[in-house]
């Protein structure tokens, strides 16, 4: 387990979101956030679908303003974003070199370089829209960090690539938080693959759910007992039952069946080794639970 | 040189193609040819609104045309409106607003024909001065947010994020749109100017393995469609704005149908 030894104390927080939300036509698409990345730390975001993780990253990459709460990012800041979908249509002639000056001038070697760490220099020449989703992933990802970026802010990166590319892809990230010395902020899917290079797992489901290190997840007794010695292979952290739903009137249905107009984002279970609030809570839960 | 009108009219032509080609290749990346066409049916209003006020025309035009654009501009943010139903409402109408005003306006004589279809045989002096002093600005103005508006044009929120600011490319954009319909109108007329913004774009991507290319390219080609669709206007006596269109579209369909091969070669050797 990979241990960050940037953030030294006192260090500031390259970004940080304070009780952010962002409500559209009436509707909080995720509110009650607060996160913090230093430099050298990679967080993820996991949670279901719809449950804020691309808002939230829309947030700290600036493209959306908080509707509430602040954000405060260092100033001068450097940073790159992959999003979740890019499409490049026909009528567009791009090729993967120009890709990478999309938003950067470059020197010949700066470009070669991000290529050759993503391992497509080859591609160099080849048009966007022909590349398969393993390399135009490598591709958005090279475009990324030849920026030298102080915060890389990535949406679901390994999506379309085979599971042995999706390792060295995230093997990629980790390494490259190492070289640049930059924060990463990381959507995922897959936690058990992401869960060795992550400093800390926020856990979104229209507001932080939950939020601790990935190793005391892992080693936690109630872990262990809930998903077994095959966690580790499975996506069993992933698909962890949240203990309320958040149904399409906006109410929420709670996991007594009691239903109420929201889900609280001060109160819950924000413990520190996260992903055990389905029905192994036991004692902890009378404590923290969703009265009311 | 300049009292031959048919020199003149290559000029002022040359000079049109040269900046539709560029904006047109956003147009069509961006898919506004839809846009290009609610701006330039709203030239029609700003000839009107000319004239009734007695001021210039060209002026009013560009009012007009930038009042749309930042209007647009304002509504697309709203995103539960359609914007095809909106850009057409808006075309089609300030399209019918601007004739019922010109109609009613029975003192002034106007030529619609010239208006619809563009009269670029009587292009003057002063217009070519405005064309090319305008056409330099609206170039050089483009050069300096090519950067980040092609970079809004792949991905807005990658430019946002990454510092690009694609809300200010985006609103010197459609400015600079209503510039070139402001300065096309007389040469092609109100009815013909989205093509010369798309077609020579579409031309030019056959031959195009780059943005900027695609660019360079879709002016050549509307400068060569200008000079094709003249001498053919004058050796058929057909009207020249049409003339200069089809003459566009005859580069693309020749564009089409080359093989390939042929064209990824011509690609690679001026390249």
């Amino acid at each position: 387990m990979r241990v960050s030894n940037h953030d030294m104390i006192g260090d500031k927080p390259l970004v940080s979101l304070r009780g952010a939300g962002v409500m559209r036509d009436g509707r909080w698409l995720v509110r009650g956030v607060d996160l913090a990345i230093m430099r050298g730390q990679i967080v993820t975001l996991i949670g279901p679908n719809g449950s804020g993780k691309s808002t939230t990253a829309r947030m700290v990459s600036g493209v959306l303003a908080p509707d509430e709460g602040s954000i405060d990012s260092a100033p001068k800041l450097r940073l790159s974003y992959v999003p979740q979908k890019l499409h490049v249509d026909w009528t567009l002639p791009l090729t993967v070199s120009r890709f990478m000056r999309l938003t950067a001038r470059l020197s010949k070697g700066e470009e070669r370089r991000a290529l050759e760490e993503t391992g497509i220099a080859h591609l160099q020449n080849a048009e966007i829209r022909n590349l398969s989703g393993g390399e135009f992933q490598r591709a958005m990802l090279a475009r990324a960090i030849a920026r030298k970026p102080d915060l890389l802010v990535l949406d679901e990166p390994v999506q379309g690539v085979d599971f042995s590319g999706e390792i060295a892809l995230y093997e990629l990230i980790s390494g490259l938080r190492d070289r640049l010395n930059c924060g990463v902020l990381l959507i995922s899917h897959d936690l058990h693959v992401v869960m060795a290079a992550t400093d800390q797992v926020i856990c979104l489901n229209g507001h932080v759910c939950c939020q601790g290190t990935p190793t005391a997840v892992a080693a936690s007794s109630e872990y262990r007992n809930l998903f077994g010695a095959r966690a580790a292979a499975t996506l069993a952290v992933y698909q962890h039952h949240h203990d309320h739903m958040h149904l399409p009137d906006g109410t929420v249905r709670h996991a007594d069946g009691s239903i109420t107009d929201h889900c609280h984002p001060g109160d819950g279970h924000h413990h520190e080794h996260g992903h055990d609030h389905n029905n192994g809570h036991g004692p902890k839960r009378s404590g923290t639970g969703h009265a009311g | 040189m300049l009292d031959d009108f048919f020199i003149r009219a290559l000029i002022a032509g040359t000079g049109m193609a040269l900046i539709a080609g560029p904006l047109g290749c956003i147009v069509v990346w961006r898919r506004l040819a839809y846009f290009g066409d609610t701006l330039s049916h709203a030239a029609l209003l700003g000839v009107a609104l000319g004239l009734l006020l007695q001021v210039s025309l060209t002026l009013a035009v560009l009012g007009v045309c930038v009042g749309v654009a930042l209007m647009l501009l304002a509504l697309q943010t709203r995103a539960n409106l359609s914007s095809d139903a909106l850009l057409g409402l808006l075309s089609h109408s300030s399209l019918a607003v601007g004739m019922v005003v010109l109609a009613w306006m029975s003192w002034v004589r106007i030529d619609l024909m010239g208006l619809l279809f563009g009269d670029i045989l009587a292009v003057s002096k002063t217009d070519i001065a405005i064309i090319w002093i305008g056409g330099v600005l609206v170039l050089a103005v483009l050069a300096m947010i090519w950067r980040p508006l092609f970079a809004a044009t792949v991905n807005r929120e990658l430019a946002a994020a990454e510092g690009m600011n694609p809300r200010r490319s985006n609103l010197v954009f459609m400015l600079l749109m209503a510039v070139v319909i402001a300065i096309s109108m007389k040469l092609v007329g109100v009815l013909l100017i989205t093509a010369m913004l798309i077609i020579p774009a579409a031309t030019a991507r056959h031959f195009s393995n780059g943005p900027e290319r695609m660019a360079l390219l879709s002016a050549i080609s509307g400068v060569l469609a200008v000079a094709g669709g003249l001498f053919g206007s004058l050796r058929l006596d057909v009207p020249s704005g049409p003339a200069i269109v089809v003459a566009a579209l005859v580069l693309f369909v020749v564009a089409t149908v080359l093989p390939a091969r042929l064209r990824s070669g011509m690609g690679r050797g001026d390249g």
